[in-house]
């Protein structure tokens, strides 16, 4: 399942370019263009001034870059961008952690409750978070949680799914590694540590990736548990400042192009790591 | 066994089998401590909560069945069931098939398949939220949306997408599924190229058409990559929330009601009118709902 | 002696200096929220400078939360234990904050009723329950149709339409449609998110002979000739008069503020935001009559009251906090910032205020507004943004439309009972 490689790498089943070809190459290419449209749009619009919103050309006749300082200077977006990668961060080194430990124990301990833990955990998974929303709610307002990044954060720290694909990993190192590391004393924890961890980074980047997607993109809890607009994060930052614009497209097409930015560089950067580790994630899991 | 072996190590003389149990439940400790409390917890109190009438203000009062029965008796509450479910079978489907058909060629395609690949993934990440205003504007009446503008150059008439009752849903799910199409491609590619050239192979010696080639070979062996990607876009379509809030702000879930999914009127009724117990009872629905596509998808994969 | 002397007198000297430390660490911090608007932002801003200049132990700390969010934000943070010290709230909410415990009773020694009843218009009396007030409003807030004097003058009209059948022909005279039949300007806007919601329910339904709740506001009444009339009426000026459109430009002030729209009803709050338009020249004029001259208007505010959780100093800075923003000179502060109208009429009725072309018209109104009781504004404003839509989008007869918001507003009404 996991033949994950370049199309290079594969036989080739094409000697000669067939118009067939041709053809399916422009229709994707064609198609591809569309699906960027919208974020092409957003970046062209957020260019222009009020006045010239309305000419509709994807190059702006007079470029500006007045609408990113006067959201940048007027709006809390650096804040809110901030807010959205330490989230993030901190839940992804918390699931990375906790989930690849849990995952490890399961896979490689037999002991008296082994099962009831990992169908426990795993049964999770049909729990949707909208139905955990209003007791958490309550739950955070009890224990002043509301507001705060903790309360951002806490209903993320560890996924069953994130357990469940670390088990699958751990499952496929083999039991002599461990066994000849505790013949030379090492302790459990450094076993795991040191030993087991190293032979599964591709699945803990792929979870990494995954989980910090996930948050970063977040709205539905954040919206709900924030009170405070130094503490919104950058999507729920995002839909305030829209609302507030009242249909000034260009400022909105800013906040979003803003909000869009970071996530494309990472994404130009780490291209194919992003792509396998979505994968490899959406696979197993 | 291990546990018969006289421990290497002098000191505290626990078997090492009692040794490791000690190492294991140090291990997962917190973590049995985080599902309980953050997960089973809840899980609990919210069928409880479905039980009661609470508007946070005062104390939570037991009412039976009766935030259900108001619920299944309401038209607001099927409205939004037809809704939630328009959003499932007419959404899943055609990503479905669209990713299909982009995966299935984008697979053959050598030049230019990393940057291909890019332009069909980069809206998988990007922000919902960010990515509502912008399909909101581009469906807005002229002279200000794209398409509106375009179709009044052309000297025709207008389309209401947002603002009508029959095109406000297909409208938004557009944008959903625009965003999710990436994810799926992805994962259709990886099943592709699980399938072992081999039995392509064969089968081209065999003369066996392109065609039957898809349907007998590529489709079958691609089933557990589908029906993985079946529930895992029913479940998002069933959860749909960020681009209906964020497309609707003036009417939220409107015209009419006519876009609002199940887990805005959870939002709505949780958090604009504090009916805390009347939320529950619809996270209830939502729950069951969710449970019944689970279970259809491991029966599924057991009768494979 | 000496040793004694002087040991006595560094004490009461440290004493002292720590005194003057902890006084200075004490300096009170109150919190105050409002719903984010530009105007009402900036406005609060200024009094807090002012009020902390007269108060230097006293320092206000200024939350604006969007307004879609407001009333959620302030159960949340009231259940967490973390809610303001001084908050703005609509009139309409004052039933459900009181009885969820948001907010406690103004001090009486501080405000006493009789003399509150003397010095405010009389719609204040939507925040006294029993024996106490719970608020008191820095302005209050009544509608009134804006024009736009450049797009009149093209069409060679020269005066805002003074009755309803005035208005539909002006509009018809000021709409601009392009070849495929698209709005380019309406004449009138059509919003009833917005305040055509208010307009409606207060206003045509008692020009056509109606009245939209009953005497004790339990009952909902506008389910008559009286609402169809006047429903059908809103609905003809997109149907049959085709002067507008529901929804053109998504909201019908940014349709005003883009030039696209000949007139539209707004409200006070809207000055603020209308005075930044340099495209073109606009006008306020009172709301048209009916044909025999009746004129109704919907006056509504926000009242500042004292949240639950302030106590001792808090609780003493709130209250002056509240005095200050409840005082003349706020009021006309106010007036001059965010454009509303003051809430006592000492400052309100004044020569110069009641001849001014914008204020006069909105202040004539309140001699004749009426104020909703709402129990839930966001239901009760979805009902009626619903009965329109039933007729513009699906066609629906207007007296079912206007029986079946009537039924819904009644169920609102019943369970918030």
């Amino acid at each position: 399942m996991a033949a994950i490689d370049t199309p290079a790498s594969r036989p080739l089943t094409m000697t000669r370019i067939r118009p067939g070809r041709i053809l399916a190459w422009t229709v994707l290419f064609i198609g591809g263009v569309l699906m960027i449209t919208p974020i092409l749009f957003m970046f062209s619009t957020s260019l222009k001034t009020a006045g010239q919103i309305y000419d509709l050309r994807l190059i702006p006749q007079s470029p500006t870059l007045a609408n990113y300082v006067k959201v940048l200077t007027e709006g809390q977006f650096l804040r809110w961008f901030l807010n959205s990668a330490f989230v993030a961060i901190c839940v992804t080194l918390s699931n990375v952690f906790f989930d690849s430990l849990v995952g490890y124990t399961l896979a490689k301990f037999r002991f008296r409750g082994r099962q009831l833990v990992f169908i426990a955990i795993l049964s999770t998974l049909m729990i949707p978070t909208e139905m955990l929303v209003i007791p958490w709610y309550i739950m955070s307002a009890n224990l002043g949680w509301l507001d705060s990044y903790w309360g951002i954060m806490f209903p993320g720290m560890m996924t069953a799914f994130g357990t469940f694909l670390m088990k699958q990993f751990f499952e496929t190192v083999p039991d002599d590694f461990i066994e000849a590391a505790r013949m030379d004393g090492l302790n459990e924890f450094t076993i795991w540590w040191r030993i087991a961890m190293p032979l599964v980074t591709p699945a803990l980047s792929a979870l990494a990736i995954f989980t910090f997607l996930g948050n970063w993109t977040a709205f539905f809890w954040p919206l709900i548990s924030t009170t405070s607009k130094e503490l919104y994060t950058l999507p729920v930052g995002l839909t305030s400042f829209a609302v507030e614009q009242a249909i000034q497209w260009e400022m909105i097409m800013t906040g979003a192009a803003i909000a869009t930015i970071p996530t494309l560089i990472v994404f130009l950067v780490l291209q194919r790591y992003i792509v396998r580790g979505v994968m490899l994630a959406g696979l197993k899991g | 066994m291990a546990m018969t072996q006289p421990s290497p190590q002098s000191g505290p003389r626990l078997s090492m089998r009692t040794r490791r149990a000690i190492w294991v439940w140090a291990f997962l400790a917190l973590p049995v401590l985080f599902y309980s409390v953050i997960r089973f917890y809840p899980t609990i109190d919210a069928f409880r909560l479905s039980f009661t009438n609470w508007n946070l203000l005062s104390p939570p009062e037991y009412v039976g069945v009766q935030n259900y029965r108001d619920m299944f008796a309401s038209a607001e509450f099927w409205q939004v069931f037809r809704n939630t479910f328009a959003y499932l079978i007419i959404g899943t489907p055609i990503s479905l098939l669209l990713s299909f058909t982009v995966a299935y060629f984008l697979d053959r395609i050598r030049f230019g398949h990393g940057f291909l690949r890019a332009l069909y993934f980069l809206p998988y990440i990007t922000t919902a939220s960010a990515m509502g205003w912008v399909w909101r504007w581009f469906y807005q009446p002229a002279p200000t949306g794209v398409i509106n503008s375009v179709l009044g150059s052309l000297g025709m008439g207008q389309l209401d997408f947002l603002r009508s009752t029959t095109w406000a849903l297909p409208s938004i799910m557009v944008t959903a599924i625009w965003a999710g199409l990436g994810f799926q491609i992805i994962i259709l590619m990886a099943g592709l190229r699980s399938i072992p050239q081999t039995y392509y192979e064969a089968a081209r010696i065999d003369g066996v058409g392109e065609f039957a080639i898809l349907r007998k070979i590529t489709l079958p062996l691609l089933k557990p990559t589908t029906v993985f990607l079946v529930v895992f876009s029913s479940i998002g379509f069933l959860r749909i929330f960020d681009q209906v809030y964020n497309m609707t702000t003036n009417d939220p879930g409107g015209p009419l009601g006519s876009t609002k999914p199940l887990v805005l009127m959870i939002y709505q009724t949780a958090f604009n009118s504090y009916q805390m117990g009347a939320a529950a009872a619809q996270t209830v629905v939502l729950f069951t709902i969710l449970l019944a596509i689970s279970l259809l998808q491991l029966w599924i994969l057991r009768t494979r | 002696m000496n040793y004694f002397t002087r040991n006595v007198t560094r004490t009461a000297w440290i004493a002292a200096a720590a005194m003057g430390c902890t006084s200075a660490a004490n300096a009170v911090e109150i919190e105050y929220w409002q719903y984010i608007y530009d105007s009402r932002v900036q406005a609060v801003d200024q009094l807090i400078e002012k009020f902390e200049a007269e108060n230097p132990d006293i320092t206000v700390k200024h939350v604006t939360f969007p307004y879609a969010d407001y009333q959620t934000r302030v159960v949340a943070a009231n259940m967490a234990g973390k809610g303001p010290d001084v908050l703005q709230m609509f009139y309409g909410w004052t039933d459900s904050f009181v009885n969820g415990k948001v907010l406690q009773p103004l001090p009486a020694d501080m405000f006493p009723t009789d003399k509150i009843e003397a010095e405010f218009f009389p719609i204040v009396t939507a925040m006294r329950r029993g024996d106490d007030y719970y608020g008191l409003p820095t302005a209050v807030r009544s509608l009134a149709l804006f024009y736009n004097k450049t797009l009149f003058a093209e069409a060679g009209i020269d005066s805002p339409p003074k009755t309803l059948d005035e208005l539909v022909e002006t509009a018809k005279a000021l709409t601009k449609k392009d070849g495929g039949g698209n709005y380019t300007t309406v004449g009138m806007t059509l919003d009833m998110a917005g305040q055509d919601h208010q307009w409606w329910r207060e206003v045509l339904v008692r020009q056509f002979g109606g009245t939209p709740y009953s005497e004790d506001a339990s009952t909902v009444t506008y389910d008559d000739a009286a609402g169809v009339a006047a429903t059908q009426w809103y609905t003809d000026l997109a149907t049959k008069h085709q002067v507008g459109q529901p929804g053109f430009m998504d909201e019908g002030q940014a349709a005003f503020r883009a030039g696209r729209a000949a007139m539209t009803i707004d409200g006070t709050f809207r000055l603020g935001s209308f005075r930044e338009i340099d495209g073109f020249e606009w006008g306020v004029a009172e709301l048209p009559a009916n044909a025999e001259g009746l004129r109704s208007n919907y006056a509504s505010y926000f009242a500042n009251g004292i949240g639950a959780g302030a106590e001792g100093e808090e609780l003493q800075a709130a209250a002056k906090f509240l005095a200050y923003l409840s005082s003349p000179e706020a009021m006309q502060l106010w007036l001059e910032v965010v454009g509303e109208l003051p809430a006592r009429p000492e400052v309100a009725m004044t020569e110069a205020n009641l001849a001014d072309p914008v204020y006069g018209p909105f202040l004539k109104a309140l001699e004749y507004a009426h104020t909703t009781t709402f129990v839930d504004e966001q239901a009760q404003r979805q009902v009626t943004m619903d009965m329109a839509n039933r007729v513009f989008l699906q066609g629906q007869a207007v007296e079912a439309s206007v029986a079946e918001a009537a039924a819904a507003e009644q169920a609102i009404i019943d369970r918030a009972r």
